[in-house]
């Protein structure tokens, strides 16, 4: 029987594995190095939170495993010898397959700031990260104070996770304004009040320079580049984005770039090894998506695909419209299409504002043709459904704003705003016409 | 390994303020139940009664007024309360002796039997009770007081959790309306219509049967034939509230009409009992002893009403139309249209679960034939109706609704009743699963599968198991309490009422994927 081998227990793996099961009786091994089972990585702020236990952030109960007969293997994996089709792990033992999907997802970016090792200084990714923080910051008298470098979704979950217990937090952002390389301006400056509202110190425009050690080896205070100043802390976040966690692929002779390189069918350079998910580089980027996506969502999709390939029916990645959500402390976001922080020469946006200053939206559309390409929403759910159908059709934006009510996702009974942002729209219209 | 520490964050100090307040005003009804001679009845119970709602206001000013509206489940899992930690093993325990007390020891509470006056608790009571209804309370009186309180209170508190959420505000205002009106205030007027020559039996009018088991009970349906107009309207009011009422509204907007915005049970477990929501269990396990459990109390009190009724009914047609005869014939008649009709229609979206409400159907009807074969003196088969009767209202009424009912909130959660053993929930349900426009709509690919939704529904849903599948959420449990799409970080979850097409939709469907790769994913 084929062994296919899955090196990863996150999302994409997962993913690849459960859809190899369905469609065939192949031999399947996952293997980890992190966790025994399947959680979410994006829940692990909210066990820090008290919001859930680390249980219900696993998505299967344990026997779902076993009753589907995909073994799961607990180990780290240090080599791969793709000539002998075998896996080596740290401590020697050796696994042959004959399928090899990588699905190691990333780590946490570190540039080399002096003192970015010490104890207390920790990225927010893994599991272990979450052991290290609980450790470092159980409440607010271990812990009086932290700071986090690096202004991105991480970065403000780890400002939410360590306000939830009361700890202040300096939250370093190199941007002149949170995460304005995806926000466009006006929604970028909204979450930059919404932090601050939260009694979060938001440094903008910040940089850190170095991380002072205490005599013990642990934090004690870091120190902003422009400013010289020293900020106290016993803990520093570092959130400064994630990139493929490929280290062990080095040598291998598996083409890597900053990630595992492989073409439209997620194939590697060596047959019978695929990557997907965080750690897979396109050859080419899609569209005008990244090369590398690290989301969740495209994660699963390529587990899909691949799934589809390994059991005989060989399919290319393609995905659909973009999209995306996060949630910034208390107000959720969405995105649908593409609206970028800086208009594209053939894009034209307009921006709605709600006067509480916790719902916004940006549509994004273009210029000649006047076809809508793509919304971000603030604080107002949409339904991605019709988005996605919009999107396809290539609705003009006359449309899209004369009928965003029927793409309203908002629980029922809420306060609705169509009208009010239609009436917007039209006058921005007739200024620019 | 345990990533749960000791709670990082303590009560502040108003909180524990707050706490003590409310303590004093419950510590003056213990003072009461072990007889302390309080000087100015109406005055302990108004101060009583005030320092609870109070407390609870305060603490709830603190929780959450002082901080930007949003989801408020910080800590819920560290909090001893609502954790299974000690406080809250010990609240399970002090609520279960109250209710064996309430149900099977009242005069411990200070109820006066053979005519003798209230002493105790129940005594501190006999004020108010005097001035709604005029008569003296009863450990019924002082029980529904408490609970009245218990909704308005932390009702209030639920109010300001959500204040972000308007279809949360309006629900909760909904079920603190009709606690207050119709379960607590109306029966009690209704009562001072009473007279030696016209009586009406205790009726809450949103009390439905099977929740309402006694309602055909024959002393009541006397009470109602007796009381002319008005008992008539009563009584027709109760069949209809089955037979019509209910299936048109769940038909329209799902069971949540009445688990969520009606029902006193409903109102208790949304209010006071919100603290414990996240203590269901989501096993699949604790899903098949649900599904049992459920319809088997729902086959039990459709046995025993069916034997009550019979019981007292006549055989001459002549005397009054309705015979035992006739009466078994109906409800047979009436369940076999019922069952021919789903599956003859619904068979497909019942699948597997066709068979276990076959067996259901089977049981009843063995049963009702017995009855009429078999029973003579009053008695089906062996049993009495009189033993079904105090069987049911003792194991299911007593016990299960109320001891286990409520005072495991802090142990299985709020809804052990409605999920497990309520016979009207089960009912709802089956209405809500083949016959209503009601679902919970999952937004395309969004969901990220963090669990927040599992682990905060109240009924045990894996709700989840559904979301990351891109699958709506249709399920005869499932209330419509609407918090799995409050605490969704990234809005996948959306209660609707919409076209019946496509409500059930058990494909993967994942937007934003390419549409060949649907196809190939949903190919079986």
């Amino acid at each position: 029987m084929e062994h296919i081998v899955i090196i990863g227990n996150g999302i994409s793996g997962v993913t690849a594995a459960r859809h190899i099961r369905k469609m065939s009786d192949k031999k399947i091994t996952i293997i980890s190095a992190e966790t025994d089972y399947f959680f979410s990585r994006t829940a692990l702020m909210y066990v820090y939170m008290g919001h859930m236990k680390f249980e219900h952030t696993q998505p299967y109960e344990n026997w779902f495993w076993e009753k589907n007969n995909i073994g799961l293997k607990q180990g780290f994996v240090s080599k791969i010898n793709h000539e002998a089709s075998e896996l080596i792990f740290s401590d020697g033992e050796k696994l042959t397959y004959d399928q090899l999907i990588i699905a190691v997802g990333s780590k946490p970016n570190k540039f080399g700031w002096p003192g970015q090792d010490l104890d207390g200084v920790m990225g927010m990714y893994h599991k272990q990260d979450l052991e290290n923080l609980e450790k470092y910051a159980p409440t607010n008298k271990e812990c009086k104070h932290a700071v986090i470098v690096g202004g991105g979704l991480i970065g403000i979950e780890l400002a939410e996770m360590l306000r939830s217990r009361d700890i202040p937090v300096t939250f370093l952002v190199r941007e002149e304004s949170f995460w304005n390389g995806v926000l466009p301006a006006g929604e970028s400056a909204m979450i930059n009040r919404h932090i601050k509202n939260h009694h979060i110190d938001l440094r903008l425009s910040s940089n850190l320079k170095e991380i002072i050690a205490d005599e013990n080896g642990k934090v004690k205070a870091v120190v902003v580049q422009e400013t010289g100043e020293v900020i106290d802390c016993d803990v520093v976040g570092l959130t400064a984005g994630v990139s493929p966690n490929v280290d062990f692929l080095q040598d291998s002779g598996i083409e890597l770039g900053r990630g595992v390189k492989v073409n439209r069918f997620l194939e590697t350079n060596i047959p019978n090894i695929y990557a997907i998910g965080d750690c897979a580089e396109q050859h080419e980027a899609i569209g005008l998506r990244r090369p590398i996506e690290a989301v969740w969502y495209t994660g699963r999709m390529m587990g899909e695909t691949v799934a589809q390939t390994i059991c005989g029916n060989r399919t290319e990645y393609k995905p659909g419209h973009w999209f995306n959500s996060a949630k910034f402390l208390d107000i959720e976001y969405q995105t649908y299409g593409w609206v970028f922080a800086r208009p594209k020469e053939y894009e034209e946006q307009f921006h709605w504002i709600h006067e509480d200053d916790t719902k916004c939206i940006t549509v994004s559309f273009h210029k000649g043709t006047q076809d809508f390409l793509g919304i971000n929403n603030f604080g107002i759910r949409m339904r991605h459904e019709v988005f996605d159908r919009w999107l396809t059709e290539k609705k003009d934006i006359n449309f899209v704003m004369q009928h965003l009510g029927e793409a309203n996702f908002d629980p029922e009974l809420y306060t609705k705003y169509e009208s009010e942002i239609l009436s917007a729209f039209k006058k921005s219209q007739l200024q620019t016409a | 390994m345990s990533l749960a520490s000791p709670e990082p964050k303590g009560l502040s100090t108003k909180q524990k303020i707050a706490s003590a307040i409310g303590l004093i005003g419950l510590f003056v009804l213990v003072l009461a139940l072990f007889n302390t001679t309080l000087p100015n009845k109406p005055v302990f119970l108004s101060l009583s009664l005030g320092l609870i709602t109070l407390g609870t206001i305060v603490f709830a000013n603190d929780a959450y007024l002082t901080k930007l509206a949003g989801i408020k489940n910080d800590g819920v899992w560290f909090k001893s309360i609502s954790s299974r930690g000690l406080i809250g093993w010990l609240t399970g325990v002090g609520l279960t002796t109250f209710y064996v007390v309430l149900y099977f020891y009242a005069e411990l509470l200070g109820l006066g039997t053979n005519g003798e006056p209230n002493t105790g608790l129940v005594a501190l009571f006999d004020p108010l009770s005097k001035i709604l209804s005029g008569n003296p309370a009863s450990q019924w009186f002082v029980y529904g007081t408490l609970y009245t309180i218990a909704i308005l209170a932390f009702g209030y508190k639920f109010l300001l959790k959500y204040r972000h959420n308007r279809y949360q505000q309006i629900r909760t205002g909904s079920v603190m309306f009709f606690q207050l009106g119709f379960a607590f205030l109306i029966p009690e007027f209704m009562a001072r219509l009473n007279s030696d020559t016209f009586s009406l039996p205790y009726y809450d009018l949103k009390n439905i049967w099977p929740l309402n088991y006694y309602n055909f009970e024959q002393y009541r349906i006397n009470d109602f034939l007796s009381a002319g107009n008005i008992g008539l309207a009563l009584l027709i009011f109760g069949v209809a509230s089955i037979f019509i009422i209910t299936p048109i509204l769940t038909y329209k907007y799902g069971k949540r009409w009445y688990c969520s915005w009606v029902c006193g049970c409903g109102g208790l477990a949304e209010t006071a009992g919100d603290s414990f929501r996240q203590l269901s269990s989501k096993k699949l396990s604790a899903w098949r002893i649900e599904r049992w459990l459920i319809h088997t109390v729902l086959v039990f009190v459709v046995v025993m009403t069916t034997a009550v009724v019979h019981s007292y009914l006549g055989d001459d047609s002549s005397k009054y139309w309705l015979t035992k005869k006739s009466f078994l014939i109906s409800v047979a008649s009436f369940l076999t249209l019922v069952f021919a009709g789903v599956m003859i229609f619904k068979r497909k979206e019942l699948a597997k679960d066709a068979q276990y409400g076959a067996i259901g159907y089977f049981v009843i009807l063995a049963v009702l034939f017995g009855i009429h074969f078999l029973s003579g003196d009053g008695k089906i088969f062996i049993l009495k109706a009189e033993t079904l009767r105090s069987t049911y209202g003792f194991a299911i009424g007593a016990i299960f609704s109320g001891v286990v009912g409520t005072g495991f909130y802090p142990i299985l959660g709020n809804r052990v009743w409605c999920r497990f053993g309520c016979p009207m929930a089960a009912i709802l349900g089956f209405q809500q699963r083949l016959f209503s426009k009601f679902r919970i709509t999952t937004n395309g690919g969004q969901c990220i599968s963090c669990g927040n939704c599992s682990t905060y529904c109240e009924m045990g849903i894996d709700v989840r198991s559904y979301a990351q599948k891109g699958e709506n959420i249709v399920r005869s449990s499932c209330v419509g309490c609407g918090i799995c799409a409050a605490v969704c970080p990234r809005g996948v979850l959306k209660l609707e009422n919409d076209k019946l097409d496509g409500r059930i939709n058990p494909n993967e469907i994942l937007l934003g994927n390419d549409v060949d790769l649907m196809n190939y994913v949903n190919q079986k």
